[in-house]
């Protein structure tokens, strides 16, 4: 009996890594500590406003524009990264030139530099009077204080997300992975489209997924290159700031939460498809 | 279809890993490019395959030159000695896929595509695991995956670079007695690459053995086997015993005494003898013989191996005994070798 009720409550494995109950030990009280007391004292808070309060709240028509810009804004930035981190990764694995390291570390200068810094260079440039601004503003086109603007300070400071993720799985690429393609008829864009780019997709997801995330949660280097107009060109970090400096608790804690919900919906369905994924091509198992 | 390899050097950076290699593989043959690492039979592999290219020499496809085609247009077979399957494609997708990217014109239908991939799969008997990914396989199962995707694009020859080198002996047993099997039954010319001696006897139906970028010898296994013409082949292929002899009107003697082997025909002067641990006679008295005392016996599988010291130099020697015929150590044995061969320096 011992025995059965012993195996019934055995939570851990024998194993020969010793250390297992402390380690899950500090981890949970960490996590508790980090991530799980501030992010219920917002569960809490919201919930204190009552439901209809929060919804009337969370559906006020400034507050669902800054969602749908920060949302929206993060994810175009997180694509356009996708598109330009796999090129910049694939550069940096296979070829060799001169100043290979240099644009290897400048890689993650926006991983360092003060967020606002990088903001008010933007905004320098593209400015209607900036260098670049000056040239375009003549064919109508404005990306300071649009979103487009506030897409260009994402991509900024989403690159290295990707380019990091993707790099080292992308050097682990076996050779001999493209010389079968290529026994097997496959010329170099077939092999690159067929073989080696649907091999890095889990790599990519969570590059996408890391960026996208940082893009959504982003301030700094946001809120002066996006010109702040209501219902245009503000962000939700934005108005939950200015929520807060009106001494309107209630409403910064309610677009918090709603943030706080969809992003972890979203990146909750993003590690399920990456789950997903590895399973099936056995990377990690 | 016949492959001809003339005349093919290959430097890698300066340093030369085949040197003047030329090799008539012939059309259904199965044949096996055996040495030590470093020998250049990987080299020549991907020089047939068209992964490297010749420093000097050419390459022939029956009658055509394929030196200047790409891998691609080659039209060939490659297997990797660690499968390089597409793990995020599906078994069947790997199969087909040599297939599926020809361009529209010479592309066959999609159920033709299908159709053929499991008919492969079916030949290298993994039916019903058409929908797995290669990491729910085992290595085995990948390697005759990776043998079917490569033999679905009907290649001019299949190439096969140390098939078996990743896989645990009872599987590669079992792999090799089947890839004799499927080679039969199609007929494709097939070179495979092994440093496993076993495995190129019991598989090729002729044994390239090189070392040190060179040819040393082409032949049956047989031929290999039995008549090694040289002292590398000799001691590469199979257990050897070398020892340092005399030839004196005709006989070959150690030392001061002669072993009773004749050598008609052989010119006077110092040799070294080769002869295999098995290719013995078993001799009472003291003339005319090899005699050692026994230092260490070993039971292996079917035979005793037995270890002598004949004194001297250079003089221990291994041979193979029945295994009912029981030696004490320090006993004294002597023995004749019946086949053997003389190297001279």
């Amino acid at each position: 009996m011992t025995a059965r009720t012993a195996s019934l409550w055995q939570f851990r494995q024998p194993s020969v890594i010793p250390g297992f109950g402390l380690a899950l030990g500090v981890t949970l009280s960490w996590l508790i500590l980090i991530i799980l007391i501030p992010l219920s004292g917002l569960a809490w808070r919201s919930s204190a406003l009552g439901w209809s309060t929060f919804w009337a709240l969370a559906t006020d028509q400034r507050t669902i524009n800054a969602l749908r810009i920060s949302f929206g804004t993060a994810f175009a930035a997180a694509l356009i990264n996708v598109v330009f981190g796999v090129i910049l990764a694939w550069v940096l694995v296979r070829y060799r030139f001169p100043g290979k390291r240099i644009i290897d570390a400048m890689v993650d200068l926006p991983f360092a530099l003060p967020t606002a810094v990088a903001g008010i260079a933007l905004t320098t440039l593209y400015a209607p009077n900036g260098w670049i601004g000056s040239l375009l503003s003549p064919l109508g086109i404005k990306i300071a204080f649009t979103p487009i603007g506030i897409v260009f300070a994402l991509v900024f400071v989403g690159l290295p997300f990707v380019v990091r993720t993707v790099q080292p799985i992308m050097e682990e690429i076996d050779k001999e992975v493209e010389e079968a393609a290529a026994t097997l008829g496959a010329n170099r864009f077939q092999t690159i489209s067929r073989v080696l780019l649907p091999g890095l997709a889990p790599a990519v997801l969570t590059g996408f997924a890391l960026a996208f995330a940082r893009g959504v949660g982003e301030y700094g280097s946001v809120i002066f290159i996006a010109g702040n107009l209501p219902y245009v060109s503000e962000i939700a970090p934005l108005l939950i700031v200015i929520r807060l400096e009106e001494f309107n608790y209630p409403a910064a804690t309610a677009i918090a939460a709603v943030m706080l919900i969809i992003s972890f919906a979203m990146l909750l369905i993003i590690n399920m498809i990456q789950a997903w994924s590895r399973r099936r091509y056995g990377y990690g198992a | 279809m016949e492959v001809r390899v003339q005349n093919i050097r290959k430097e890698f950076s300066r340093f030369p890993a085949l040197n003047d290699v030329s090799l008539d593989i012939r059309s259904g043959e199965l044949i096996a490019l055996l040495g030590p690492s470093g020998s250049g039979k990987t080299t020549l592999l991907r020089l047939i395959a068209g992964l490297e290219s010749p420093t000097e020499g050419t390459v022939y496809f029956g009658n055509e030159d394929a030196s200047r085609k790409t891998v691609q247009e080659r039209n060939i077979g490659f297997v990797f000695q660690h499968y390089a399957l597409f793990r995020h494609m599906t078994v069947l997708d790997n199969v087909s896929f040599g297939l599926t990217i020809r361009p529209s014109g010479r592309r066959p239908a999609k159920a033709e595509i299908r159709k053929r991939a499991l008919e492969l799969l079916d030949l290298v008997q993994l039916s019903g695991l058409e929908k797995r990914y290669p990491a729910q396989l085992s290595g085995g199962q990948r390697q005759r995956v990776a043998l079917a995707r490569a033999m679905a694009v009907e290649p001019n020859v299949l190439l096969l670079d140390e098939p078996f080198g990743a896989l645990d002996a009872q599987v590669r047993k079992e792999l090799r007695r089947w890839l004799r099997e499927i080679h039969d039954r199609t007929g494709h010319t097939t070179v495979f690459v092994t440093h496993d001696q076993d495995e190129a006897l019991e598989l090729a139906d002729r044994v390239v053995v090189m070392s040190k970028g060179k040819i040393e010898q082409i032949g049956t296994p047989d031929e290999i086997y039995d008549t090694p013409n040289s002292p590398f082949v000799f001691g590469f292929i199979g257990q050897s015993n070398i020892l340092p002899v005399r030839v004196e009107n005709g006989q070959l003697w150690i030392k001061d005494h002669s072993i009773g082997v004749s050598a008609q025909g052989e010119a006077d002067g110092p040799a070294q003898l080769y002869f295999r641990p098995h290719d013995i006679e078993l001799l009472e008295g003291n003339g005319g013989c090899i005699a050692g005392i026994v230092t260490v016996t070993r039971r292996v599988a079917g035979t005793r191996h037995v270890e002598l010291d004949i004194g001297g130099a250079n003089s221990r020697v291994e041979i193979e005994l029945p295994p009912e015929k029981v030696t004490a150590d320090h006993s004294r044995v002597a023995f004749r070798p019946t086949r053997w061969k003389l190297f001279r320096d």
